[in-house]
């Protein structure tokens, strides 16, 4: 396990602090001209997915969080748990709503997710930059409407639910970006 | 390169616009002191002593060559108080200048390891006559950048730390036990870690940065006076209340611009702090900076009765810039130097 000091910080640091684990979102040094100097810093707690400020005299020292991300591959939902595989090992992990939270509308099974384990437990989960999913309801496409520029609502095959441009139709494939949740494109197949 | 760099960072991170204010603020400033006859002046850089204030770390470096064969140790200066000093006591009269700063372990939004000082010294004014020449200087920069979009400042507030304090907290910072400032902070949502045997002085910086500053100057400038004797540095003690010490700082929006005294002119007082900070240096595993002789014989030379005043002249030029990062109106901040 590493230690730090407040000079090590920078965002995206894994920690431990009070026994839980922290990931720092943000940074600021703060000092009077004459006085004590502090790192304030932003962080999220790993397991409630909570953000607070915290504060650290220059120079305190504290312990790296044991936190791996894995990548793993989402295989099913049981209505409870969203079950991932490593997919060397076979090992699996199940993942419950607070964790998983809006990640579920891009899960669809066989993805590969990058997932955060924290003494064997997952506390994150990050599903792929794109993903290739099929439309199950929109309005009828207009075809050849290439230029008006309109969109439509189209609920996916996970249930998430993006604009597409009018002229994609029911049944088609379309790439997102799950950063954004914005439509990316149509998939050839 | 290193692997940190990207391909654009030789170009500078203030814009043009914001480099040629920097240069009307500089104009501006030189202009201001000629026009009241406060003599320009230029000190070392470079000294074979610091500031052993114990939070402020020094950047030090060696001459090696001619007449210091076996190497000198030598400190780029924190300010260039103790040099202004020297020639105050030298009978120079009114002098400013304008110069860069360094600071060690200084680095974030509003802080450059390497800045820029605007420091003057005014023989026979109190505080409250220097306050009042920082806030003409301070208007005439905002009035100057009226043509580019700069709004005036509303009028002048001065408070005390104390009423600071209890305007905005409800706690006497000069009164208030250590467990009473501990209880604040923990009242004001504030969790601080690694104050382990810190006394009362860092929980009132606790305070100060992270609850009261934040309040203080809105589009105004607002003078905090009289600090609690354990901060006054190199300021005299307040002969009305030994409490207190003449020393103020200005805020502006939250944030600190400068720091004034009515200084310390007794030469074995200063001797006294220089020693207790050298201990508390000492207790902390910090550098131990020879103490200044120099600054104290012309201290017992005799400096003259005077106020001075040392203005962070980055955050000033940020404000005008309305830029939230130091890094906004220097050419090259650390990161790129």
């Amino acid at each position: 396990m590493a230690i730090y000091t407040t000079n090590d910080l920078r965002s995206g640091m894994k920690l431990m602090i009070d026994g839980a684990p922290w990931s720092i979102v943000d940074v600021d040094f703060v000092k009077p001209g004459k006085g004590q100097a502090f790192a304030r810093v932003k962080m999220r707690n790993l397991q409630t997915r909570r953000v607070v400020e915290k504060t650290f005299k220059s120079g305190e020292s504290m312990e790296s969080a044991d936190v791996m991300d894995t990548e793993m591959q989402y295989l099913y939902n049981d209505g409870d748990h969203w079950h991932f595989m490593h997919p060397d090992t076979f090992e699996q992990v199940a993942a419950n709503k607070d964790v998983v939270g809006d990640t579920a509308q891009w899960l669809k099974e066989q993805a590969m997710c990058t997932v955060t384990l924290w003494n064997n437990e997952p506390i994150e989960i990050v599903p792929p930059n794109f993903v290739e999913l099929e439309i199950v309801e929109t309005d009828p496409g207009i075809r050849g409407d290439t230029a008006s520029g309109g969109t439509k609502p189209a609920t996916l095959e996970t249930g998430a639910v993006v604009k597409v441009p009018l002229f994609v139709e029911q049944n088609e494939k379309v790439k997102v970006d799950t950063r954004t949740g914005d439509y990316v494109g149509r998939v050839k197949e | 390169m290193n692997d940190k760099m990207h391909p654009q960072d030789w170009r500078p991170s203030a814009g043009l616009r914001v480099l040629q204010l920097r240069a009307r603020v500089l104009h501006f400033a030189r202009a201001f002191f000629a026009q009241r006859q406060v003599l320009e002046v230029e000190t070392p850089l470079l000294c074979s002593t610091a500031n052993p204030d114990p939070h402020i770390e020094n950047f030090t470096t060696t001459y090696v060559g001619p007449q210091a064969a076996q190497g000198m140790d030598l400190y780029l200066q924190s300010s260039p108080e103790f040099a202004m000093k020297r020639l105050l006591s030298a009978g120079s009269g009114p002098i400013f200048q304008i110069c860069k700063s360094f600071r060690q372990a200084e680095w974030g939004a509003q802080h450059n390891p390497e800045f820029t000082i605007l420091e003057w010294y005014r023989p026979g004014f109190d505080i409250a006559a220097l306050m009042s020449e920082i806030e003409a200087l301070m208007h005439g920069l905002f009035e100057n950048e009226s043509a580019h979009g700069v709004q005036n400042l509303q009028t002048t507030q001065i408070i005390s730390y104390q009423e600071a304090f209890l305007s905005t907290l409800g706690i006497d910072p000069l009164n208030a036990s250590l467990t009473e400032l501990m209880d604040c902070v923990k009242h004001q949502g504030v969790n601080v870690y690694g104050m382990h045997s810190e006394g009362r002085d860092a929980w009132l910086d606790v305070l100060m940065s992270h609850c009261v500053q934040p309040r203080l100057g809105h589009n105004r400038l607002t003078f905090v006076s009289e600090y609690p004797v354990s901060q006054a540095a190199l300021a005299r003690i307040n002969p009305h209340n030994p409490k207190t010490a003449l020393r103020f700082e200005l805020f502006l929006d939250g944030v600190e611009l400068a720091n004034g005294f009515h200084e310390l002119a007794n030469a074995e007082e200063q001797r006294i702090r220089f020693q207790q900070d050298l201990a508390v240096r000492k207790r902390h595993n910090q550098p131990q900076p020879p103490m200044d002789e120099y600054l104290l014989q012309a201290l017992a030379k005799g400096l003259p009765d005077c106020s001075g005043v040392a203005v962070g002249l980055d955050r000033v030029i940020m404000r005008l810039a309305q830029a939230t990062q130091v890094n906004d109106v220097m050419a090259f901040p650390f990161g790129r130097v």
